[in-house]
């Protein structure tokens, strides 16, 4: 069977997986932790604690405000320092909260052993909240509030829940040593939100080169009962979207085994790669009846709503030729990424990158006293030439751009008008559609650097609108 | 041969009609424009700038012509061309123009590479508007000039160059028509507007940074650190100074340019257009009980 993937463009940039056989292991604890009030998309957490406060590890520091929010908590048990800012990815300050570690006391009626609760005894409202209450938000990087997901507005329908774990970014491993060393978890966390949204399957996407891991899941989907009928899946995959017909909230997980292609972990891409329904420009998946997750989410949102443990840690992976020690750690929130390189033996020279994130999507840090976030799926330091740019040459319209765009655009073209101000014809040309995946400027042979460009226009053109 | 003549003919004779179609054509659909466009487009500078707020000059000559039908041109201005310009317009319409002050753009960051030591390398494309949208800027302050020289392409006028030991613009005031281009493309609107002041002599705050004294300090030796010595000082003169978010603002209308305000600044962080003269700070007492008389 030839092996399952999404239609226009995309590539493979060498994968550098390093760290795909080292298992998840604890970071020591911090002996500070500075919270930021943002880890989400939308407006900022409100500030619920103040100086001198004593917290424990999962205290409610800040809570949602407006629509699209999500909660913080505490990651480490000790006394709020103060309420000031600290700086992000960009050096730009933001609000967050300085707490100093002691001990490591926990709230109580977090269940921090890993025993398997398989049954779901609530209803779906009472676990979008309890998923909204344990601040979950996307952990693939986009760190959307998992709760507005599940909202889906009267009049729609969802026949389908979509599972993140291909891990397409080179060098991350977080999500597969997760997938092997939590199956179970992973499954019942998918099996949960299935739950939640009523519809008969989940499909957990897995790229090929994660053979282990899909093994590892589908033994575990058959021991729990959960793998579809014979027949069932391809049907499903078939059908064009409708309404899910399921009074009982009983059904199916399978997982897909697709074909290694950079960007397969965008959302619109692993859609058509899986049920071969494209989302039309400037829709959600929810128009095509599907819902998408990551599997760090759904491995969440089963620690939130079966254990009650909100969101305070995250597996992060710590790579790259400049670490000593690179591996999959269980870090808490709010450790800054200086003191995890020291952990880790990192040294230190003038030229060094650091990126939080992969290297095709991930934000380059300005300094290291930065946090680690809900969204932070990985931190790689780069040596020297490694991630240097080079001169820029000029456009010679060879065209590798538009062949690997996996949204079908002309990024030259978006390129060039965006740098001339001609934000109208970049919009006609479908700028806001780019999902800034970055392989235009990867195939560049020019070394220009288009995506900046577009996604300055991207800005530039969400300022007007806004004005 | 014969073949070579009668191409020559036949085109010959086609032109010839065509000439007189168009020719025909253009007599009897004349369109007849206002001829005072001409005039007045005449007058002014031709550069297309567009600091009047319209598409060029001839979209300026469109607008007054316009206005002068209603009898009225107080509204418009061309900035680059100042008041000669403006009086020229008068006196062709035969009414009152505006009269300002001339003004000219003034940088407020004082963020060199020898005050702001670089903490991090860019790479990415040499544009201010990218590269504010990626980080906060190599020195580390996330208000501070990025020093890519967006401001010295979109300067029509030359008067504007980056300073290349201290990684700055720079803006010569002989040049500078206050055009304003320069305040709508820098991402961090560093640069503003404001009068030339009497004999040509201005004081200004060389620093945009709200942040604390502290974390401004940190990032760059020449930011202004919210002190508010400054301030106390001028409190007693005009008043002209008022902190606001950390950071000092000076009101050019107020200001008499007295420069007492210029060595008590802990970090240097107040400009001058002139040479400020100690053994002059005296005679500028004088100054200060004039102007409170």
């Amino acid at each position: 069977m030839k092996s399952m993937t999404f239609s226009k463009g995309g590539m493979h940039p060498h994968d550098h997986k390093l760290t795909a056989d080292r298992p998840i292991e604890n970071m020591i604890l911090p002996a500070t932790v500075w919270i930021p009030l943002i880890q989400h998309i939308g407006s900022p957490a409100q500030v619920l604690v103040k100086e001198g406060d004593l917290v424990k590890v999962g205290t409610l520091i800040a809570k949602g405000q407006g629509m699209i929010s999500a909660p913080v908590h505490s990651s480490v048990s000790g006394t709020v320092i103060k309420v000031d800012t600290v700086l992000d990815a960009g050096g730009f300050r933001k609000p967050a909260v300085l707490i100093k570690r002691d001990g490591d006391n926990w709230e109580e009626g977090i269940v921090r052993n890993f025993d398997l609760v398989k049954s779901i005894d609530y209803s779906p409202d009472q676990i979008t909240d309890k998923i909204n209450d344990g601040g979950l938000v996307g952990k693939g990087g986009a760190t959307f509030p998992t709760r507005v997901k599940y909202l889906v507005p009267p009049g729609r329908s969802v026949d389908t829940l979509l599972i993140n774990g291909v891990e397409c970014e080179p060098y991350l491993t977080s999500d597969h040593r997760l997938m092997l060393e939590r199956p179970e978890e992973v499954v019942l966390g998918s099996n949960l939100l299935r739950f939640t949204l009523g519809v008969k399957l989940a499909i957990i996407g897995v790229e090929e080169n994660k053979a282990d891991a899909i093994k590892i899941l589908r033994q575990t989907i058959d021991a729990m009962g959960l793998s579809p009928p014979k027949g069932f899946l391809q049907a499903h995959m078939k059908a064009k979207a409708g309404p899910s017909d399921n009074p009982s909230r009983a059904g199916y997980i399978a997982v897909i085994a697709l074909k290694v292609k950079y960007p397969q972990g965008a959302e619109k891409q692993l859609i058509e790669a899986i049920l071969g329904r494209e989302v039309p420009s400037g829709k959600l998946p929810l128009d095509v009846g599907v819902i998408v997750n990551n599997v760090a989410t759904a491995h969440s949102a089963y620690k939130i709503v079966q254990k009650h443990k909100p969101m305070v840690e995250r597996i992060v992976t710590v790579t790259g030729d400049g670490i000593a020690r690179p591996g999959n750690y269980k870090i808490r929130i709010g450790m800054l990424v200086r003191e995890v390189l020291q952990e880790l033996g990192f040294v230190p020279s003038s030229n060094t990158k650091v990126i939080l994130g992969g290297p095709m999507m991930g934000k380059t840090l300005t300094s290291l006293d930065v946090p680690v976030t809900k969204g932070c799926s990985g931190i790689l330091v780069l040596q020297g030439e490694q991630h240097s740019r080079q001169a820029v040459g000029a456009c010679i319209r060879c065209a590798s751009c538009v062949s690997v765009c996996p949204m079908g655009l002309e990024p030259y073209l978006l390129e060039k008008l965006v740098g001339l101000g001609r934000l109208e014809e970049a919009e006609k040309h479908a700028i806001r559609d780019c999902v800034e995946c970055g392989s235009c400027s990867y195939v560049c042979p020019a070394k220009r650097g288009i995506l900046d460009y577009i996604r300055l226009g991207k800005a530039q053109l969400m300022r007007v609108k806004r004005s | 041969m014969n073949s070579v003549l009668i191409a020559m003919l036949s085109l010959g004779a086609t032109a010839a009609l065509l000439a007189l179609i168009l020719f025909f054509v253009s007599k009897k659909f004349v369109v007849i424009g206002d001829e005072r466009q001409v005039d007045v487009q005449a007058l002014l500078p031709g550069i297309n700038c567009g600091a009047c707020g319209f598409a060029g000059c001839g979209g300026f000559a469109s607008a007054l012509l316009k206005a002068a039908d209603k009898g009225d041109l107080a509204d418009l201005r061309c900035p680059p061309g100042g008041q000669p310009v403006m009086d020229g317009i008068g006196a062709y319409f035969g009414l009152q123009t505006s009269s300002a002050e001339k003004v000219i753009a003034v940088l407020r960051c004082g963020g060199s590479c020898q005050a702001s030591s670089t903490k991090v390398h860019y790479q990415g494309p040499v544009s201010c508007t990218v590269s504010h949208g990626l980080f906060a800027g190599e020195g580390g302050c996330s208000f501070g000039c990025l020093g890519q020289g967006d401001c010295v392409d979109v300067c029509k006028f030359d008067a504007l160059s980056m300073n290349a030991k201290t990684g700055l613009p720079e803006i010569d005031a002989q040049k500078c028509t206050g055009c304003g281009a320069c305040l709508k493309v820098c991402p961090r609107t560093l640069f503003f507007l404001r009068g030339l002041g009497k004999r040509e002599r201005r004081v200004w705050i060389n620093c945009s940074s709200t942040e604390k004294g502290a974390l401004a300090r940190k990032n760059c030796d020449k930011a202004c650190i919210g002190c508010a010595k400054c301030v106390k000082v001028c409190e007693g003169i005009v008043g002209a100074i008022s902190l606001v978010n950390n950071l000092a603002q000076l009101d050019p209308d107020k200001c008499i340019a007295c420069g007492k305000c210029v060595p008590v600044c802990p970090t240097a962080a107040i400009m001058t257009s002139f040479e400020l003269v100690k053994s002059k700070l005296n005679s500028i007492d004088a100054l200060v009980t004039e102007v409170q008389a």
